[in-house]
């Protein structure tokens, strides 16, 4: 039996009076790596936000291991959000410090290790990337790939309890796409960390998603669940379908 | 938390066992990897088994010691069994290695000679001139198009821009020109006081203001507050690529962003100028009103005897060149601004100070011109 590690009840969200989805009932189990789909402006990258704890729903609740997010104190809260990592779409490195740095900044802040050893965790983190030899670069000097994989190893660096992707193969060829792919997979089998996973790239969402949560953006709410192939193969709804078949199954 | 430990059994044949106990978790002490190698160093064994079964919780920290000792041994030649760790553990190892390290990537951090960055900074100063002379020509050409009417630029931007560094910046103009006018007056009437002709306040705070503070210090601000906006916001425009797409597109930037927020910069300055004069003598009045005994009509016809419309005309003249300076530096800065959002911060401090350095040097370059044709 698989345990429930993110669970979201009649959750509501919401801009001012524009309601973005409503209704939303679903569970993230631990270890598994859970896809977020849906299409454009249907309310991934906010979802995301809330379940970060970056935006306060407008009704219902976001539990942690038992913990309502938005019930606990501050304090509390402020533990849980650590223990996410988040490789954001674009990396969102700090731009004014090198690769190495960014990854040592959170390090510094919420570990006593010292300099030299913060330095080797760096060092590892982004060899488990594949950046090497490029800890002294700063983000401008680097490619949009590379970026990608950078902000990883920093999403990486607190050994976060679960990891939040937003669009990670948007604006990588295929086969770097795939290199992140199989990056997310092996770090999943070798940590067991629980992945949410933000995207509407078909070929990796079939590759790696254990489990899944369709958004719509017309009827505002989640119409479909489960693993995506599963969907693929026996999913009634018709927008599903379209959607998973690229319009091919009409 | 078990403390961590690391211990080397002594050496059977050439084969050397390592147990490893307890807790390798950030916030516990761990053994550091020198100290272990100072270890190793003496064993001088040929194969090293790890035995884990002992071990109880762990994450990086662990791994990256596996890592060190995983390249040591590599480099001593040693046979390193991991056979008995965590599988997970291997994994994460395997996935470290599993890049090859490219070596064209890596970047040589080397210290410079002082001669040598001596000399780079002297290259570096010509380059900078050499493309500020070219913006400023880019400029001028620029704006014989705008005579011709061939500048192609939005009417509603030069608008919106006039509108945001004219009456946008009425209440801090207001503000500190009347705390300058009312200063000059302070420190005029103190030594005016001694000879008993206080009256000459007015003379004072109104050639000060008129001459010389009034552009002077409208064009600060104006520096501070547009000039760092210009520059901010063309190079956060440069950060998205939108002036890459202004060019593919064959519409100059500079037509298109410069020449819209020099115009109206050059139009907004002189009149916030004159506001401050004027405000500024108004201050002058507060103090001579209120302290000196002098009353409001005596303060205006003495005003008015010291002052002609030539005074007002210098410090117009003066601003309108500080409009130039001011507006070139804040988009030279905004445009010369590299692609990364940090460089958007420099680019507006660069703006800044170029911009009042300029200000001042041209103040007093004007001052010593307008001396000699006594103007």
């Amino acid at each position: 039996m698989k345990q429930v590690h993110i669970e979201i009840k009649g959750l509501t969200m919401a801009y001012d009076d524009f309601i973005i989805q409503q209704d939303l009932n679903f569970n993230i189990y631990k270890g598994d790596i859970f896809i977020v789909m849906g299409g454009n402006g249907c309310g991934k990258s906010t979802l995301l936000r809330h379940l970060l704890g970056l935006k306060t729903p407008a009704a219902g609740d976001i539990y942690y291991n038992d913990a309502n997010l938005w019930k606990i104190s501050e304090a509390e809260r402020k533990k849980i959000m650590r223990a996410n990592g988040v490789m954001y779409q674009s990396g969102a490195l700090w731009s004014s410090l090198t690769l190495a740095e960014n990854i040592a900044l959170p390090l510094k802040e919420y570990t006593d290790l010292s300099e030299d050893e913060i330095k080797g965790l760096a060092y590892f983190k982004l060899a488990l990337v594949g950046l090497v030899g490029f800890e002294e670069y700063y983000p401008a000097e680097i490619s949009g790939g590379m970026k990608k994989r950078a902000g990883l190893a920093r999403a990486l660096a607190l050994d976060p309890d679960i990891l939040f992707f937003d669009e990670p193969s948007a604006g990588l060829d295929p086969l770097s796409a795939k290199l992140l792919d199989d990056l997310i997979l092996s770090i999943q089998a070798s940590l067991g960390t629980t992945i949410v996973v933000v995207t509407h790239d078909l070929p990796s969402l079939f590759a790696i998603g254990t489990d899944s949560v369709f958004l719509d953006s017309i009827s505002k709410t989640q119409i479909a669940q489960g693993p995506p192939k599963e969907l693929l193969n026996g999913c009634p709804n018709h927008v599903v379908q379209q959607f998973l078949s690229r319009g091919m199954n009409e | 938390m078990n403390p961590c430990t690391f211990e080397l059994s002594s050496t059977e044949g050439k084969v050397s066992v390592a147990d490893i106990r307890g807790d390798w978790v950030m916030g516990n002490t761990v053994p550091g990897f020198q100290s272990v190698k100072q270890l190793l160093e003496k064993q001088n064994c040929e194969q090293l088994d790890l035995k884990s079964d002992n071990l109880g919780h762990w994450d990086s920290r662990f791994v990256v010691f596996l890592f060190d000792l995983e390249a040591y041994c590599k480099g001593q030649g040693i046979v390193l069994n991991m056979e008995q760790l965590p599988d997970s553990a291997q994994g994460l190892l395997h996935q470290a290695s599993a890049f090859p390290v490219r070596e064209s990537g890596q970047k040589v951090l080397h210290e410079t000679a002082l001669l040598v960055q001596i000399g780079q900074h002297a290259l570096g100063l010509y380059k900078q001139t050499q493309d500020m002379l070219a913006f400023v020509g880019e400029v001028c050409l620029s704006s014989l198009r705008l005579l011709r009417g061939k500048a192609c630029f939005r009417q509603r931007d030069l608008w919106l821009i006039m509108q945001e560094c004219g009456p946008g910046a009425l209440a801090i103009v207001t503000l500190i020109s009347l705390l300058v006018g009312l200063i000059l007056a302070f420190v005029g009437a103190m030594q005016l006081k001694i000879f008993g002709a206080q009256i000459y306040v007015a003379n004072l705070v109104g050639l000060g203001m008129a001459r010389e503070m009034g552009a002077m210090m409208t064009a600060i601000i104006m520096a501070g507050r547009t000039g760092a906006a210009f520059a901010s916001q063309l190079g956060s425009m440069r950060v998205n690529e939108e002036i890459d797409a202004l060019e593919t597109l064959g519409i100059s930037p500079i037509d298109f962003l410069v020449l819209p927020r020099m115009l109206a910069l050059i139009i907004m300055l002189p009149l916030l100028c004159l506001y401050a004069d004027l405000m500024g003598i108004l201050g002058g009045l507060l103090v001579s009103a209120t302290l000196l005994d002098i009353s409001v009509v005596e303060y205006f016809i003495q005003t008015k005897s010291a002052l002609d419309l030539n005074d007002f005309l210098t410090g117009l003249i003066k601003s309108s060149v500080f409009g130039v300076l001011v507006a070139l530096s804040g988009c030279l800065s905004g445009m010369q601004c590299g692609r990364s959002s940090s460089s958007v911060g420099d680019a507006a401090t660069a703006a800044v100070v170029a911009g009042i350095v300029s200000i001042v040097v041209a103040d007093a370059v004007l001052t010593v011109v307008y001396q000699i044709i006594g103007f």
